[in-house]
Order: structure tokens, then sequence, then C-alpha cells
């Protein structure tokens, strides 16, 4: 459905996407993760031809994008940050506008607006002016603009930005309904929001695409999977301090820095990060060594760590590129 | 052409629903009958009276035509829903001519309300119905041309005061033309007197109820000129 190559766009000399290289299969839901200022807005915008990327290609669903925004443009429909939204008109006025604009026949409008209408639940507001509703419905509106033509690929910015959290609930509703007819493109800083959602994660990080996949196979691909807390104690009368704890955990795969004082003072923080399940081995080196483990707590790492973790890892932008001479 | 009438239809509903639009219909309306009270009124032939009217109705219109223009594009720029047009299969000379004939059909609005005025002035002396016609029809190219250049600043940002500052700044130089021509010498004062947005083309044509050819030919020069640069900047910051 869509190809990426070396997607890259600069706003003057600055970076702000790219460059690079993905596919979205059809039926696809795939979700744009990233920090702010990633570049998620960027890259939606320009599947959505509405910027012209800087260096790349783009195709969507078999059309050259840069050849033919216009031809793309009819098979996308597109919810900004900002839902573009005329306030005086009423909902069913509005979304017949759109029919309009996306070139749906008359004899299908009225089924149409009446789909979008009920998918995204806005039957009963359907004669009030865009401008009397709450935050949530009008962002319900945008998204029934985006769908109401029954794109191909519908491509959403921040579907849930603002939103309380039965909202949300009722958004990602939506999202797992549109996911039978479109392939869905969308975009969120919230982690929970894109995993509980998406059938496939894009990670972006500076402008580039720090890791893709499922959310087990994002987490697959960091090392290591476990962290590991514990709390040690040094027994009266035995010597060594902090020094003896390290010691005894010196054989452990993955301890990280120093051990800590704990704010008591009664012993000695550490933190391991394995690919393995390092409990039992800890808990035997602790003990063997004669020092008391006083807390042993660990953790598989979820999507969050792995989320940061590439995110941090990602390369930092690279300046403009020299003009052609 | 569908795409062309729905802009249309959308931005005309908006100015009708609009109390903003209105209040524009009342001031409009006001100032005119206002400005011809006070320098049209007391001509002592009908004929003149008219003149008078069409010339304080100028202004007006010229100042209602920037008002009702500088927010079409850079408005919606501002507020975001710009981008459900720039994503959609709609180009733009579509959206540029959709929305110009909109500020068109609006100050037509006003012009058919105003008509009362000339009505007033045929019932008092001897004018006739072409006089009444070919001078509204020089207040509708003068509105027309200058909903243009309102048109053309709208599309260039989206802050809608300089937007209004631009188009101010446009319509007062090029009224301001025929003033400069004067001191230019030949041919430079032929080319700039013939520029002029008022005096040459309205006040001494179609205000004293005279048709040329080439002023109307002017005035649909000068509202094809602007709205194309209009499309241009629009294309050109569409996709970017």
């Amino acid at each position: 459905m869509i190809q990426v190559s070396n997607l890259t766009k600069y706003y003057g000399g600055k970076r702000a996407l790219g460059p690079v290289s993905f596919e979205i299969d059809k039926g696809e839901t795939v979700g744009f993760l990233g920090l702010n200022g990633a570049g998620k807005t960027t890259a939606l915008r320009i599947l959505a031809c509405d910027l012209r990327p800087t260096a790349g290609a783009v195709s969507v669903g078999g059309i050259d994008a840069l050849a033919n925004p216009h031809e793309v443009r009819r098979r996308i429909g597109f919810l900004p940050e900002t839902p573009p939204l005329y306030p005086e008109m009423t909902v069913q006025a509005f979304l017949g506008f759109v029919c309009d604009l996306r070139e749906v026949a008359s004899s299908d409008k009225k089924a149409k607006i009446g789909n979008a209408l009920a998918l995204t639940d806005l039957t009963l507001v359907a004669g009030e002016p865009i401008g009397t509703l709450s935050h949530g419905y009008r962002q319900r509106v945008g998204v029934a603009q985006a769908i109401v033509h029954r794109p191909q690929l519908v491509i959403l910015d921040e579907p849930t930005r603002g939103f309380d959290p039965r909202q949300i609930v009722e958004m990602r509703k939506l999202i797992h309904e549109l996911k039978d007819k479109h392939t869905v493109l969308l975009s969120s800083h919230q982690l929970a929001e894109v995993s509980q959602t998406c059938d496939r994660l894009l990670v972006l990080g500076r402008g580039q695409v720090v890791g893709a996949g499922t959310e087990a196979e994002l987490g697959a691909l960091q090392e290591p999977m476990f962290s590991v807390e514990l709390t040690v104690r040094v027994p009266d009368g035995k010597d060594g301090g902090a020094a003896a704890v390290l010691a005894a955990l010196g054989g452990i795969d993955g301890l990280l820095g120093k051990s800590v004082p704990t704010e008591r003072g009664d012993g000695w923080e550490l933190l391991i990060s394995s690919k393995r399940d390092v409990r039992a081995e800890v808990s035997r080196a602790v003990i063997g060594a004669g020092l008391d483990l006083l807390r042993l707590d660990a953790r598989a790492v979820d999507l969050e760590n792995t989320f940061l973790r590439l995110v941090a890892a990602a390369p930092a932008a690279a300046p403009a590129p020299a003009p052609k001479e | 052409m569908r795409a062309i009438y729905m802009i249309f239809r959308r931005e005309f509903a908006a100015y009708l629903r609009s109390i903003m639009g209105w209040i524009v219909v009342g001031v409009a309306l006001l100032a005119m009958g206002i400005t011809f009270q006070a320098f049209g009124y007391k001509s002592a032939l009908a004929s003149e009276m008219l003149q008078q009217f069409f010339w304080s109705s100028s202004g007006v219109v010229m100042i209602i035509s920037v008002i009702l223009s500088f927010r079409v594009i850079a408005e919606e720029r501002q507020s975001g829903s710009l981008m459900l047009l720039s994503t959609s299969p709609v180009r733009e000379h579509a959206i540029v001519i959709g929305k110009f004939l909109a500020t068109l059909a609006f100050l037509t609005l006003i012009l058919v309300l105003s008509a009362y005025i000339p009505l007033l002035i045929k019932g008092q002396g001897k004018i006739t119905g072409t006089q009444i016609f070919v001078g509204y029809l020089g207040l509708w190219l003068l509105g027309g041309a200058c909903l243009a250049v309102g048109v053309f600043a709208s599309s260039l940002t989206r802050e809608m005061v300089i937007a209004a500052v631009v188009a101010a700044i446009i319509v007062g130089g090029m009224v301001l033309l025929y003033k400069l021509s004067l001191v230019l010498d030949p041919p430079l004062r032929a080319v700039f007197a013939e520029l002029d947005l008022w005096w040459i083309h309205f006040q001494n044509g179609f205000m004293r109820g005279i048709f040329n050819l080439k002023d109307l030919v002017y005035y649909l020069a000068m509202i094809y000129f602007f709205l194309l640069l209009a499309v241009k900047t629009l294309e050109a910051k569409r996709w970017q």
C-alpha cells in the first residue's frame, strides 16, 4: 500500500525527517511512535501530500506521490493535529461538503455520511453546529471527515490529543473498527494507545526510524530484557561495605554502575540489567557471600523502556546537504 | 467547476450565517448613505447627484472589499481548516476562484441593497436606467479588483492583520498611481495613468455613466492578474 524510500525533509537548514524507508501493507494498522519533534507529523503530512519531501520517493497504492500528488489525495483521508473544521457548519453539512470535495457520487453521499456518523458515534449531534460541540466531539468530527469517503488509506495525526481517559478508550475502539476496512496510519507519543491499537510500530527518533515491528519484536531487539533491583545489607561484624557487595555480585552478568546506600542507611541498592532472568543467581551469590538480601525486584523490559532506549540511541540530526552546483 | 461551486457555496453561506457578515452589510450601507448625504445630496442636478453617489460609494466599496477578502485564505490557514482543502483532490484555482466569487457575491448583495439611493435620485430628476447600470457596473468591477487584491494578500500569510495591511497598501498604492503619473514624463506617464485603479477607469468613465471597453478590460485584467498571483502563491505553499 505504501512504499517509502529514503524520504528526507529539511526545513531550511534543519533536518526534520530522514532519510527513512519503510513499507506498509494493505489493511495494516501502523503506529508512528516518537517523542515531540521526532518527525511524526512531517512524515504523515508528506504521506497526505501536504508537504513535498526534500528527497526520496513515496508511493501510495502504486501511485508516485511526487509525480502525481493529486491522484494520491483521492485515496487518502487525513486528520491533522488540529482537526480541519468549519465551526459555523452543522456536522451533517460539513460531512456533505467533505464528500463533495472528495468527489463522492451524489447517490452515495447520504449512505456514506450515515455510516461515518454511526461509526464515530455522532448521529445524535449531526444537526448541531460544530462550533457548539465539545473538544471530544470535534475530534470525532475530524475523524469522520477523514473516513467519510471510505479512502484506502486513513492517516490520523495524534487522534487522541487532549482526550480524557474515557474518550481515549472510545477512540481506540473506533480505530479498531476502522481496521476492517482501511489501511490506518496513526501517530502518537502515547505508548499505550499505539501498542493497543496498532499491528505494527515504527519508532521515530530525531527524524529517523530507530525501530520497526510489533511490540514483542521491538522488545526482543533490545538487550537486556530483564531489569533486577536489589537491596543488600552487610551484616554487623563483616568488613567491606559496598566493596563487599560488589565483590559478591562481580560474576553476575549485567551489573550496572555502583551500589548506592539506601535512604535509611541499612544497606546498598544495586541495579542489574540482563537478557536473562538472573534473580536466582543473584540471591545465591549474595547469600553465599554471607550478606543479607533485603529486597529483590525484577520486571520484564516493557514497551516504554524499549521506546526510550530506541529513541535515546537515535543519531543526531545531520546538517543540510550542500546545494548542487 | 464543481469544486469551484462547492467552495463558493460554503464560503457564501458562511458570510450569510455570520453576524460579522451582516455587520459589514450594515456598516457599508450606512457609510454609503452618510457619504452621499455629505457629498452628493445638495447637488442641483439629478445626474450630478448620481455621480456624487457613485463617487462617494467607490471609496466605501474599496474599503469594504478589502475587509471582505483579506481573511478568506489567511483565516483558514490560521485555524487549520485549509489543511482539508490542501489534502483534498481540489486544484488551487478552484479554491481561489470559489472564495473570490463568494466575496463578489456578498459585495453584489451590498450593492443591490444600496440601490434604493439611485432609485430615490431617479424619482427626483431626469436620469436613465443605463446611467445607473453603468455606474453600478463600475462599482462592481472596482470592488471585484479590490477583492482580488484582498484574496491575493490573504494567500500570502496566516496573519490576517498582515494580509489586511498588504491589501490596503496595494489598493491605496494603485489609487495613487494616477497622481504619481502626473510627475512622470512620457511614456511612463501614460503607463502609470492607465494602471491607476480609480481616477482614469472609474472616475472618468463608469462614474459619469460612460462605458468604455478599455475600462472593462482593465478591471477584468486586474482581477485575473491578482487571482493568478493568489493561485501561484497557494501552489507554492501547498506542496513545498
